[in-house]
């Protein structure tokens, strides 16, 4: 066999955020040629690592050689100059310029600026690859995928050969998602090396040749992929045996609790973002949403939730402690649902209903991030206090059982949340929320950056509400958890519903299919 | 007729002039992503920097109004630019809010510019004595076409920096939409973070801009001084004025230098239109003089309306960049 050459290599790389350490004496090659996974739970460093290869961090120890010479990068232009491209998870494009625009965008060719020219050689690498987009397009025209693709011939633009993917699947169909990893082996072809990080194991298995795993900051091994499964990639992953399964006890009694017809609403640019939604969620059910992101699945939570206009349409809230089925003497039932349209949050819990919304946007929408864990409890109950002064002791009580119950790490219930890692602050979201007892639990990607551990005890939380007979909303992104853990889902599709389906017997594949197809297109 | 026709636009070109190359200075910050208030303070500290320097050469009996030109202009210019790079640093090596700094150099710069303004007063005798005639003579003067019959002095009768000011608009247009630099400064003020991993000097080109920009927008108040009141100092607020005028005409012009030039003449037409309309009496006046603010609000209301993404301020405007942020 003849010896490996090392596209990188990585020494010894060490990196601190203040008293943090992300990344702890990190050793990682990547061979010339090869398809490497970069696995690990968030907060494993995974994100940091490859930060350093693209120029955004400076690692504080440790040395890193390309093509097995030493260099030093210390900005993205070192990077690019050492052929290395990173795709970044959150897109770095400038929304109200062309693709091309985009593409060309701090280089330091000779001569002016000629845009035709460089149009001309983003259509020729487009060609080479199979990518689909237009070189005029301006990005906010575009959907997710091809701005992703955006990103890929911008590090190819610049002739890169070893590219770095930082989780490109997580805004993906299935479909899409294949698609990416053809090109992806298109260029592995074209003698390209690349890694890519994810925490979607069968991605992993699919697409990669070797699969290198860090733990909260270490490095752990590396196994190739023929010789692994998902089983010993979790193992290795979380540090000890983890059970996969989600435990899916049947709906109790379920009854609508939420009626949604014909909902539609448009945002301030006057799109159109819910058209004509319908579907009803039951009680002791967790109906799942699932979608491309930005398909309506945040415009529809916030426009139960009251925190967005809804243009036409009925949302009708039946309360638990209320029996529809009785009529009065002419035979009419005698009580009507709730309408939920043209209430604020404070009129929706005026009425008395009791619902809660883990919005997609923690720190944004969920809680202020410079206060602790017991001034976001008090989100909840500033109203109760006596008089002019809050009652603290309360919120205080129920931030010490968060604390405890859901293992949040942080120093001290007043310690600011901002502060906090993405995995700590969501536990005391949810756990907020849950504890507010609600009819209704909304919860828009309630694990996105939480590690397996953390993930399984938020489903765990889930359950158990359904179980209460609450009816819960899950907006989910990972298929495979929603169809373990959903009993029905209604899928999105540019703010149409593309169907209701049973959680328990349709496909990944069918669910991928609707996600992608409008109603007007589809079989309907 | 004519004539009250020619002294209205005449009075609203110079006026025109002032605003726009603060507007100027003010797109070229913005375009970078910095929300400059502090353009009334850097306009008052090239007016009195122009002023200090021309006051000084001919207090020492210089003649040459070629000579006073050139150093006024070069001094303006340092002064603007030492107020740019007061705010650079706050705002950008130090990330200071920038709403904050930029209102506390206009308060700065107005302070400076007046002290100085009183202590050459001294220096010439009393108030309202101090005078540059012969700087000033230099900044006013205009070809013999400005006065070859009405469309001379329509066109022609003005002095060299009202045509400057048109000039600079036109290059910073064609700078910021067609040149390799112009298309990173933009994606700076659009997406710092895109810029940085595209390998751009979000530092260095937030800096170059703030302090070119701020040159430029000092060049308002030295034609203000040097042409507009011909060569005296006012501390009577002007300035500060004519400052948040530009700050809104840059709003009104879309962020777009070549719509500067056309909003600035318009701001100058409705805000000395007082003048020649029979029968206003000192309140009256002052409605007419907010006419130019009361238009920017509706611009800001239509542009909104209209809802196009390139009417619309840089996208990271006023937020400070700092790469290692989690």
């Amino acid at each position: 066999m003849e010896p490996v050459k090392n596209a990188i290599r990585m020494e010894n790389i060490t990196k601190r955020f203040g008293s943090v350490v992300a990344n702890n004496g990190i050793n990682l090659e990547l061979h010339e040629g090869e398809i490497l996974s970069l696995l690990g739970e968030n907060g494993s460093g995974k994100t940091t690592l490859m930060n350093m290869l693209s120029g955004i961090y400076y690692p504080d120890e440790g040395q890193i050689y390309v093509h097995d010479k030493p260099v030093t990068i210390a900005s993205p232009k070192d990077a690019f100059d050492n052929g290395i491209g990173m795709i970044h998870q959150h897109f770095k494009l400038v929304d109200v310029f062309t693709a091309t625009e985009n593409i060309v965008l701090g280089l330091e060719e000779e001569g002016r600026l000629d845009l035709k020219k460089a149009g001309q050689k983003v259509k020729e690498i487009c060609e080479k690859y199979g990518f689909d987009i237009q070189p005029n397009q301006k990005i906010y025209d575009m959907s997710v995928s091809q701005k992703q693709t955006v990103e890929i011939v911008k590090v190819l633009y610049r002739g890169a050969d070893i590219l770095i993917l930082d989780e490109p699947t997580a805004v993906l169909t299935p479909q899409e998602t294949d698609k990416l990893f053809a090109i992806m082996r298109n260029m592995q072809r074209d003698g390209k090396s690349l890694i890519i990080i994810t925490h979607k194991l069968h991605e992993v298995l699919d697409v990669s040749d070797r699969v290198a795993i860090l733990r909260k900051g270490e490095y752990i091994g590396d196994v190739a992929t023929k010789d692994a499964n998902q089983q010993s990639l979790t193992d290795m992953m979380v540090g000890r045996s983890v059970s996969l399964n989600i435990d899916r006890p049947l709906p109790v009694n379920p009854t609508p609790r939420l009626v949604l017809e014909h909902v539609t609403a448009y945002d301030e640019l006057g799109v159109k973002r819910l058209d004509d939604v319908s579907f009803t969620a039951n009680s002791g059910e967790i109906l799942g949403i699932a979608g491309v992101a930005g398909s309506g699945q945040k415009e529809l939570l916030e426009s139960i939730a009251g925190l967005y206009p809804v243009k036409e349409g009925k949302i009708l809230y039946y309360d638990p402690d209320v029996d529809y089925a009785e009529t009065d003497e002419s035979g009419q039932p005698k009580h009507r649902p709730l309408s939920l349209v043209g209430m604020d949050p404070m009129d929706i819990r005026k009425a008395g209903i009791a619902m809660s919304f883990v919005p997609e946007d923690r720190l944004g929408m969920g809680l202020v991030g410079t206060m602790g864990m017991t001034g976001n409890m008090m989100l909840r109950s500033w109203r109760k206090g006596k008089g002019v002064f809050v009652d603290t002791k309360g919120p205080e009580e129920l931030a010490n059982r968060i604390w405890k119950e859901l293992e949040v790490v942080t120093p001290s219930t007043k310690f600011p949340v901002r502060r906090m890692s993405g995995g700590n602050v969501q536990k005391v979201l949810v756990g907020r929320e849950i504890a507010q007892e609600p009819a209704v639990l909304m919860t828009a990607y309630a694990v996105r950056g939480l590690d397996i551990n953390t993930s399984y005890t938020i489903y765990n939380l889930l359950t158990e509400q359904k179980m209460k007979g609450r009816a819960v909303v899950y907006v989910g992104e990972d298929l495979d958890v929603l169809l373990e853990l959903c009993d029905r889902i209604v899928v999105l599709c540019g703010g149409q519903v593309s169907g209701v389906v049973d959680g328990r017997t349709i496909t990944k594949e069918e669910v991928g299919l609707l996600m992608t197809q409008h109603r007007k297109e589809g079989a309907e | 007729m004519t004539a009250q026709f020619l002294a209205l636009m005449n009075s609203a070109i110079a006026f025109g002039t002032v605003i726009m190359l603060g507007a100027l200075g003010e797109i070229l910050i913005e375009k970078a992503g910095n929300l400059n208030l502090g353009i009334p303070g850097i306009m008052y500290l090239g007016a009195i920097g122009g002023l200090i320097a021309a006051f000084f050469y001919e207090l020492n009996g210089g003649t040459s109004p070629v000579v006073g030109l050139i150093l006024s202009f070069v001094s303006c210019i340092l002064f603007a630019a030492f107020g740019g790079l007061i705010y650079a640093f706050l705002t950008i090596t130090l990330r200071a809010n920038q709403n904050v700094t930029g209102l506390t150099l206009t308060i700065f710069g107005g302070g400076m510019a007046n002290f100085f303004g009183g202590s050459l007063n001294k220096l010439a005798g009393g108030v309202g004595q101090i005078s540059v005639p012969i700087t000033s003579s230099a900044y006013i003067a205009y070809t013999p076409l400005g006065y070859m019959g009405t469309l001379g002095t329509l066109l022609f009768a003005h002095g060299f920096m009202a045509y400057l000011a048109i000039i600079l608009a036109v290059l910073l247009s064609r700078f910021l939409n067609r040149t390799r630099t112009g298309l990173n400064l933009r994606s700076v003020g659009e997406s710092p973070a895109t810029a940085d991993a595209a390998g751009i000097n979000v530092t260095a080109y937030k800096y170059l801009s703030i302090i070119i920009g701020a040159a430029i927008a000092g060049l308002g108040g030295l034609f203000y001084t040097m042409d507009y009141i011909k060569g005296t100092w006012a501390n009577d607020g002007t300035i500060e004025g004519l400052g948040w005028l530009a700050v809104a005409l840059v709003i009104f012009a879309t962020w777009k230098p070549l719509n500067a030039i056309w909003g600035s003449y318009l701001f100058g037409l409705v805000y000395w239109a007082y003048l020649y309309i029979p029968g206003l009496n000192r309140s009256s006046l002052e409605l007419f003089k907010m006419l130019p603010y009361a238009i920017t609000l509706v611009v800001l209301i239509i542009v909104s309306l209209r809802k196009k993404r390139e009417n619309l301020p840089p996208a990271s405007l006023g937020l400070s960049y700092f790469r290692e942020e989690r």
